[in-house]
C-alpha cells in the first residue's frame, strides 16, 4: 500500500500529460489581431497549381473573400476542412494560402478532402512574403478582407461550425453590403 | 562576407555538442553498472567539451546577429540593421530558437561549475553529471531537429530584418531571460542530485548538504529574475501592473513556488536527516514544474502575451521531451525511494513541523498556480468551451495561503528543532507579537489616509510580525562570544529573504490599497489632478529614433502644496518595421511613491488621452525581491560550504557512508 503512494506523483503527472496532450491538438482562443483595419501586405506569390503564375495583391482586391491559412501537416485544418467547404458551397470566395508545405503534399490534401479555395497561393518555407507580414504562426488562420483589401477579421485557430454561422458569415455578408 | 559561414560552423559545434552530451549521459551510466572506473571519468571532460561546444554555436550565432546576417531566418526575423548592437546581442535570445540555445549554454555551464566542485566523491560526481547529461541531450535534441537557430533562407536572402519586437527592446529585456533561465536550469543541478541519490541508493543526508547551495543559487536567480520580469512589465506594458497571472508568468512561480519549498526541505533533511523522501519529490517537482511552464509557454497551448511560435511538431516533441524526462525520473522515484521510516521523532511543536507546514503550503499553492494555468485547457479537453481563471481566481487563493505561511514564517527561526516548549516559545515571541498587534491593527492602517482598511491591517501586522521576529532570531543569534560579527552567513542570509519577503508584503498590500489609476484628457497648459498633484501637458514633440517615430509629451508635475517635482517626459511610439506602436511610459519614482504617466491616444492637435498612477510604495516589492535574493548570495558564501576543513569533513563522512 505504502509502494502504492509512491506511485501516486508518477499517476497525477500521467493525468496531466494527457491534458497537455490533448491541449496540443486545440488551438487557444482567437486573438485579438493587431492587422484589424490594415491594408494588406504587398506580396507576389505562386498559384499553388500552376507554378509559373505570380500572384499578387492587385489579382485579389475589388471583392470581399476570405484568406485561409492551411497546411497539410496541420492536423487542425483536416479538422476546419468541412467548414470551409460548406462556406464555399454558400458562395464566399475562400482564397487558400498554402504554408510551409511541399507542393505534392498539398495536392493529395486537397485531392482527397476537396478543394474549396477559389484560389491557392503557395509560400514555401522561409519565404517572407504573405503570411509572414500578416504574422502566421501557425495553421489554420482565417483573415475576412474587404474589397479594399483591409483585414477585417482574424482567427488563430480552427474554424467551428458555430463560429462560421454566428460570426464569419455574418461578418461576411457584412462587408459584402458595406458601401 | 568573411562572415558567411560562421553558422554552419555553429550548427556543425550544435551538432557536436549533442554528440558530447551522449558521451556525458551514457558513458558514466554503462560504467556505473558494470563497474568501470574509467568509463566514469569520461563525465567530467564530455561536460567541459559540450560547454566549449555550445559556447562557441551561441558566439557564433551573436555574430550573425552583430554581423547583420539576414541569410539566418532567425536573425532575419529578430534583427534589423538599425538596432542597436545591444539590442543586436540580446535579440539572440529574443524568440524561440535563439532562447533555447542560451537555455542549453546555460545548463552546460552549472554542469561545467558542478564539474569543478570539491569534495565531491568521483562516482556521485559521474552520476550527477550524467542525469544532466540526459536532460541536455533531450533539449539538444529538440533544438536540432527543431529548432534549429541556423536554418538559413537561401537563395532569397532578405534586405533587411523585421526588428526585435520592440517590447523587447528594452534594458530589463537584456537581463530578464538570462537570469530567469539561471534559476530555471540551476534546478535542473538539485534535480540530478536527487536522481544521482535514488540512482546509487545512498540517501544519507550527504546528498541534501551538496544540492543545498546549488538550489539556493538558482533559486535566488529565478527571485531576480521574476522580479525583473514584473519590473519590466510596469514600466514597459503600460498598464501599470506588476503583476498579471499571465500563465508565462505563472510558469515562472510554479518552480518559484516549489523551489522555496525544496531550499527549506534541504535544511531539515540536512539538519535533522527526516523528510528525505519529501525532499526527493520536491526536487524532481521543482525541475518538473520548470519543464512543464517550458511547455506551456512554447508550445502554443495556452494564450499569453508571450506568445512564442507555436508549432504543432515543436509542441508534439516537447511533451514527448517532457514526459520522458518526469515521468522517468517519478518512475524512479516510486521505485527507488526506500521505505524510510524516520527514525527520528519529533514533536508536534518544533521546527521540523513548521517547515514541513511551510512545505505544504508552498506546495499547495503551486499546485493551485498550475491548477488555474491548464484550467481553460482541461475545460477545453472535456469540452466545455475554453474559459479561463483570472486574477480574481489566484488572489482569492493565493493571498490567504501567503498570509498563512507568513505567521509561521515568523514562528519558524525562533522555534527549536525536533522539540519546542511552548512556554518557551512563548517567552520568545511574546514582544513581537505585542509590538507587532499594537503597531499593525491599532496604528498603521490609519496613518495614510485617516481610515482603517481591514487588508491594510493584514498585510501591515504581517510585515511587521516577520520584522519583530526575524530581529529577535537576529538578536539571539548575537549572543555569542563575538556578539554581532559572530553571525554566521547562513543565519544571516536568512534574515534577509525573510525580510525580503516581509518587504514585498509592504509593496503588495500599500499599492493594491492605496495606488491610484486614471484616464485623463490632458490639454495643453490646463492642469488635472491625481491624489492631490497637478499634472500640466506643457508640450507635445515629434521625434525620430533610430527605428521608431514618436510622439513626445511634456508634463510638468507639482506636488499638493504647488512645488514643481519633475517634469515628465511620456512617448508615444511606432517601430516603423513592424508597425508596432508602443507605449513609453514617464515614472517620477521614489521611495515612497511612484508617479506615472502613459500616453492613450491623440484626441485633437493639443489634447491627448493619458493615464496617470500614483503608485505609492511599489519599488518596495522589487526591493524586496533582491534582498531576499541578498539572502540567498549569503547563504551560499557561508563558510561551512567554502572552508577547507570544511570539505575535509564532508569527503570523510562521504568516504564513511560508502
Amino acid at each position: 500500500m505504502k509502494r502504492f503512494l509512491l506511485f501516486l506523483p508518477l499517476i497525477i503527472f500521467v493525468l496531466v500529460g494527457a491534458f497537455l496532450y490533448k491541449g496540443l491538438s486545440m488551438d487557444p482562443s482567437a486573438r485579438e489581431s493587431a492587422l484589424l483595419g490594415k491594408p494588406m501586405p504587398e506580396f507576389s506569390l505562386p498559384n499553388l497549381h500552376d507554378p509559373l503564375q505570380q500572384i499578387t495583391q492587385e489579382n485579389l482586391l475589388g471583392e470581399v473573400f476570405i484568406l485561409n491559412v492551411w497546411g497539410s501537416w496541420c492536423p487542425s485544418c483536416y479538422d476546419e476542412h468541412e467548414e470551409i467547404v460548406r462556406m464555399a458551397q454558400a458562395g464566399i470566395p475562400i482564397v487558400g494560402l498554402n504554408y510551409k508545405d511541399e507542393r505534392s503534399k498539398a495536392f493529395r490534401y486537397l485531392s482527397q478532402l476537396g478543394n474549396p479555395y477559389s484560389l491557392v497561393l503557395f509560400e514555401e518555407d522561409g519565404l517572407r512574403e504573405l503570411a509572414f507580414n500578416l504574422g502566421v504562426y501557425g495553421a489554420p488562420e482565417t483573415f475576412i478582407f474587404d474589397r479594399d483589401g483591409i483585414v477585417r477579421y482574424h482567427l488563430a485557430g480552427v474554424i467551428t461550425p458555430q463560429l462560421v454561422d454566428q460570426v464569419i458569415m455574418p461578418e461576411v455578408r457584412k462587408w459584402q453590403t458595406a458601401q | 562576407m568573411e562572415v558567411l559561414f560562421l553558422p554552419e560552423f555553429g550548427q556543425f559545434a550544435l551538432i557536436l555538442a549533442l554528440a558530447m552530451a551522449c558521451v556525458q549521459a551514457f558513458l558514466p551510466l554503462i560504467g556505473s553498472f558494470t563497474r568501470q572506473p574509467l568509463w566514469l571519468a569520461y563525465a567530467q571532460p564530455a561536460a567541459w567539451a559540450q560547454f566549449t561546444l555550445l559556447a562557441i554555436s551561441f558566439i557564433l550565432l551573436s555574430l550573425s546577429f552583430l554581423f547583420d546576417d539576414f541569410s539566418l531566418a532567425y536573425t532575419a526575423a529578430n534583427s534589423n540593421s538599425a538596432l542597436p548592437w545591444f539590442y543586436k546581442l540580446s535579440a539572440v535570445w529574443g524568440a524561440h530558437e535563439g532562447s533555447l540555445l542560451l537555455w542549453l549554454l546555460i545548463l552546460a555551464g552549472w554542469t561545467f561549475a558542478v564539474s569543478l566542485s570539491r569534495g565531491l566523491p568521483a562516482e556521485v560526481l559521474a552520476r550527477v553529471l550524467s542525469v544532466l547529461g540526459f536532460v541536455s541531450v533531450g533539449m539538444l535534441l529538440f533544438v536540432v531537429f527543431t529548432s534549429n537557430p541556423f536554418d538559413r533562407i537561401l537563395p532569397r536572402i532578405p534586405v533587411d530584418g523585421a526588428d526585435l519586437n520592440p517590447l523587447l527592446q528594452d534594458p530589463g529585456l537584456i537581463f530578464h531571460p538570462p537570469l530567469l533561465y539561471m534559476g530555471y536550469v540551476g534546478f535542473a543541478v538539485t534535480f540530478a542530485f536527487a536522481l544521482a541519490a535514488l540512482w546509487s541508493g545512498q540517501l544519507d543526508s550527504a546528498w541534501a548538504r551538496w544540492s543545498r547551495p546549488w538550489t539556493t543559487s538558482a533559486w535566488a536567480f529565478l527571485t531576480v529574475g521574476i522580479a525583473l520580469g514584473s519590473w519590466w512589465a510596469y514600466y514597459e506594458l503600460g498598464w501599470g501592473g506588476w503583476w498579471f497571472w499571465d500563465p508565462v508568468e505563472n510558469a515562472s512561480l510554479m518552480p518559484w513556488l516549489t523551489g522555496t519549498a525544496l531550499m527549506h526541505s534541504l535544511a531539515i533533511t540536512e539538519k535533522r536527516g527526516v523528510f528525505k523522501s519529501w525532499t526527493l519529490l520536491l526536487a524532481i517537482f521543482t525541475f518538473s514544474l520548470s519543464l512543464v511552464g517550458f511547455f506551456l509557454v512554447r508550445s502554443g497551448v495556452l494564450n499569453s502575451v508571450h506568445a512564442f511560435a507555436n508549432d504543432p511538431e515543436r509542441g508534439f516533441f516537447l511533451l514527448i521531451l517532457l514526459a520522458v524526462t518526469v515521468g522517468a525520473s517519478l518512475l524512479i522515484y516510486a521505485i527507488r525511494v526506500p521505505n524510510l521510516k524516520a527514525r527520528v521523532s519529533y514533536s508536534l511543536l518544533s521546527r521540523d513541523v513548521l517547515l514541513l507546514a511551510n512545505n505544504l503550503i508552498l506546495v499547495i499553492a503551486s499546485i493551485m498556480v498550475l491548477l488555474g494555468t491548464l484550467y481553460p485547457l482541461i475545460l477545453d479537453a472535456l469540452g466545455t468551451g475554453k474559459i479561463s481563471v483570472g486574477p480574481p481566481y489566484f488572489n482569492a487563493l493565493f493571498v490567504p495561503l501567503m498570509l498563512l505561511l507568513g505567521v509561521l514564517l515568523g514562528l519558524g527561526p525562533l522555534t527549536d528543532w525536533k522539540q519546542m516548549q511552548w512556554q518557551k516559545l512563548k517567552k520568545k515571541i511574546w514582544l513581537a507579537g505585542v509590538i507587532t498587534l499594537v503597531l499593525g491593527v491599532a496604528v498603521l492602517p490609519w496613518v495614510y489616509d485617516g481610515q482603517w482598511h481591514l487588508y491594510v491591517a493584514l498585510g501591515l501586522t504581517l510585515v511587521l510580525w516577520i520584522f519583530t521576529t526575524s530581529l529577535r532570531d537576529l538578536w539571539e543569534a548575537a549572543q555569542t562570544k563575538r556578539g554581532w560579527l559572530g553571525i554566521s552567513r547562513s543565519r544571516l542570509g536568512m534574515f534577509f529573504g525573510h525580510i525580503g519577503a516581509a518587504l514585498i508584503v509592504l509593496g503588495v498590500t500599500m499599492v493594491s490599497n492605496y495606488g491610484e489609476e486614471r484616464d485623463l484628457r490632458m490639454q495643453i497648459d490646463q492642469p488635472v489632478e491625481v491624489k492631490g498633484y497637478q499634472f500640466t501637458l506643457k508640450e507635445l514633440i515629434h521625434r525620430e529614433g533610430p527605428n521608431f517615430i514618436a510622439d513626445r509629451a511634456i508634463v510638468e508635475v507639482h506636488n499638493p502644496s504647488g512645488k514643481l517635482i519633475n517634469t515628465l517626459t511620456p512617448e508615444k511610439r511606432l517601430y516603423t518595421v513592424r508597425g508596432m506602436p508602443m507605449t513609453q511610459v514617464a515614472i517620477d519614482w521614489g521611495f515612497l511613491k511612484d508617479i506615472y504617466v502613459a500616453m492613450g491616444e491623440e484626441l485633437t492637435a493639443d489634447a491627448w488621452a493619458m493615464r496617470v498612477h500614483y503608485k505609492p510604495f511599489v519599488r518596495w516589492l522589487w526591493l524586496g525581491a533582491l534582498i531576499a535574493a541578498l539572502g540567498g548570495v549569503l547563504a551560499i558564501t557561508d563558510r561551512r560550504y567554502s572552508s577547507k576543513k570544511a570539505q575535509e569533513q564532508l569527503t570523510a563522512i562521504t568516504k564513511g557512508s560508502l
